[in-house]
């Protein structure tokens, strides 16, 4: 792993021209493609959600790192073997119904996917029958779940609700993030987990793939 | 500029709290600081109560009101919880807080403000979500004021917010947010502007820099209203600094009253 620090580093300092060399360089000299991403760029974006989530590293470089990122997984596309990368996991994520708010849900979308996770976002103002029946055809590991308004959190509620009812709530693991959202609001409401921001949205869904595999 | 003092919100733990046990010392304290701190309107806010907000809401306007003439701002998507404080409401004119071209929100909020004299902030919200551009921003605001002028509301007691966006998610937010209040005020002479602004630095360190000349920034721009706090000696001086640079301050005595009051030795 330590053979590629220097992309690692060049990621994490958000050094654009540094970044592409350093790809460059590492696939002329015979490394694999899937070693970079797996051993190289996921990594680095590790850090920088470890680092957003301390407040050492802030949300335009956060921005800029997985700009950055998806031009790097661009050049390694043709490299990549074919069907050989496993995905982290797979994330349905949305706001819900009533509020439109979409910064922090696309800053955790990006996370998510930098982290390797397969992503399907279903955009704001998503009513809870809708997140159901994209439970039932996407079949998500986990539903991550947005509100940013103390007028909107309840219908975190309803939604979850929504798929007790449904009977597939057991189906997915829910986490649930927002300014007014807490940790014993997420507790009350029957979430399998709570997000301060979008670094520990990413660790977040690792810690619960880590207990659906456990199972 | 016309400063809504934003303190009196139940999303702050130290007010929600004194809502929950019913403490009026706190939130009578909260209402004469900002009173004397140079706030037009004391915003009251008890959101996050959701089915006591109106009993929770009129409660608060009750406390306000013992102690101040300043009128409030009733800050709530509730129609119920804003006819319920509006009842109590006595004394100068209040504002409402907000409608916006959301469906629901327009019509819940348009009977409350039509025909009146009552303020209202107007939120550039529309179903389509948040606008992206300054052109969205002035059809909503097309719109809101359209909207509210045909149903008996004074151009003049309209503030549109055109939302400020955080600066750190895309380098235009602030320019965009800047040029729509100079166009939405020359649009509509005689309307007010107003805006929380201290979404502009979020996600960023050192906010309150930013905070600061963003408002320098935009008083020059035109924008005469905003919501924040009145305690804040700092944003206080961005303002009067604001003031002074868009020729709107005769003879530069607003500079010199807030300069020897000491506003620009907060460093803090």
């Amino acid at each position: 792993m330590t053979e590629f620090v220097s992309i690692r580093d060049a990621l994490i300092a958000c050094d654009a021209e540094k970044l592409t060399d350093e790809v460059n360089k590492t696939i002329s000299q015979g490394s694999s493609a899937n070693a970079i991403l797996n051993d190289g760029l996921i990594p680095a974006m590790d850090v920088i959600g470890e680092r957003m989530e301390s407040g050492e590293m802030f949300i335009p470089e956060v921005l800029m790192a997985a700009q950055l990122m998806a031009g790097a997984v661009e050049t390694l596309r043709p490299h990549l073997a074919e069907g050989s990368h496993v995905s982290a996991g797979k994330v349905l994520l949305g706001t819900v119904k009533g509020d439109v708010h979409d910064i922090g849900k696309n800053l955790v979308f990006m996370m998510l996917e930098s982290a390797g996770f397969e992503v399907k976002d279903v955009g704001v103002d998503v009513p809870a029958d809708t997140f159901v029946s994209e439970v039932k055809s996407f079949q998500p590991d986990i539903l991550a779940l947005s509100a940013l308004l103390t007028t909107t959190i309840p219908m975190l509620k309803t939604t979850i609700d929504a798929l007790g009812t449904a009977g597939i709530r057991d189906s997915v693991k829910i986490m649930v993030g927002g300014a007014p959202v807490s940790q014993s609001f997420a507790d009350q409401i029957g979430a399998d987990g709570y997000g301060a921001d979008a670094g520990s949205a990413s660790r977040l869904a690792k810690k619960l793939m880590a207990e659906i595999r456990a199972n | 500029m016309i400063i809504i003092g934003e303190l009196i919100n139940a999303s702050r733990k130290t007010i929600g709290a004194a809502i929950r046990e019913k403490d009026a010392g706190i939130v009578r304290d909260t209402a004469s600081q900002q009173a004397e701190h140079g706030a037009s309107y004391i915003d009251v806010n008890a959101g996050i109560f959701l089915d006591d907000e109106p009993e929770y809401l009129s409660w608060l306007v009750e406390n306000v009101q013992a102690v101040t003439d300043v009128p409030c701002a009733i800050d709530s998507p509730n129609p119920k919880a804003i006819e319920a404080a509006l009842a109590l409401h006595g004394g100068a004119t209040p504002m409402i807080n907000s409608i916006s071209l959301e469906s629901d929100r327009w019509e819940n909020m348009l009977p409350i403000v039509a025909g009146t004299d009552l303020k209202v902030v107007a939120l550039c919200m529309s179903d389509e979500g948040m606008p992206q551009t300054v052109d969205d921003r002035m059809r909503i605001s097309d719109k809101l004021v359209n909207g509210l002028v045909q149903n008996n509301v004074r151009l003049e007691n309209i503030f549109i917010d055109p939302l400020v966006q955080p600066l750190g998610v895309n380098k235009e937010f602030g320019m965009q947010f800047l040029d729509s209040i100079e166009r939405i005020t020359t649009q509509f002479a005689g309307i007010h502007t107003a805006c929380g602004l201290s979404n502009i630095s979020y996600g960023l360190p050192g906010r309150k820099h930013i905070n600061r000349a963003f408002m320098t920034i935009a008083v020059t721009r035109g924008l005469d209203g905003a919501i924040l706090n009145p305690l804040d000696k700092g944003m206080r001086a961005a303002i009067a600094l604001g003031e002074a640079l868009a020729g709107k301050d005769d003879f530069c005595m607003k500079y010199l009253k807030a300069f020897r009051a000491g506003l620009f030795e907060a460093t803090a």
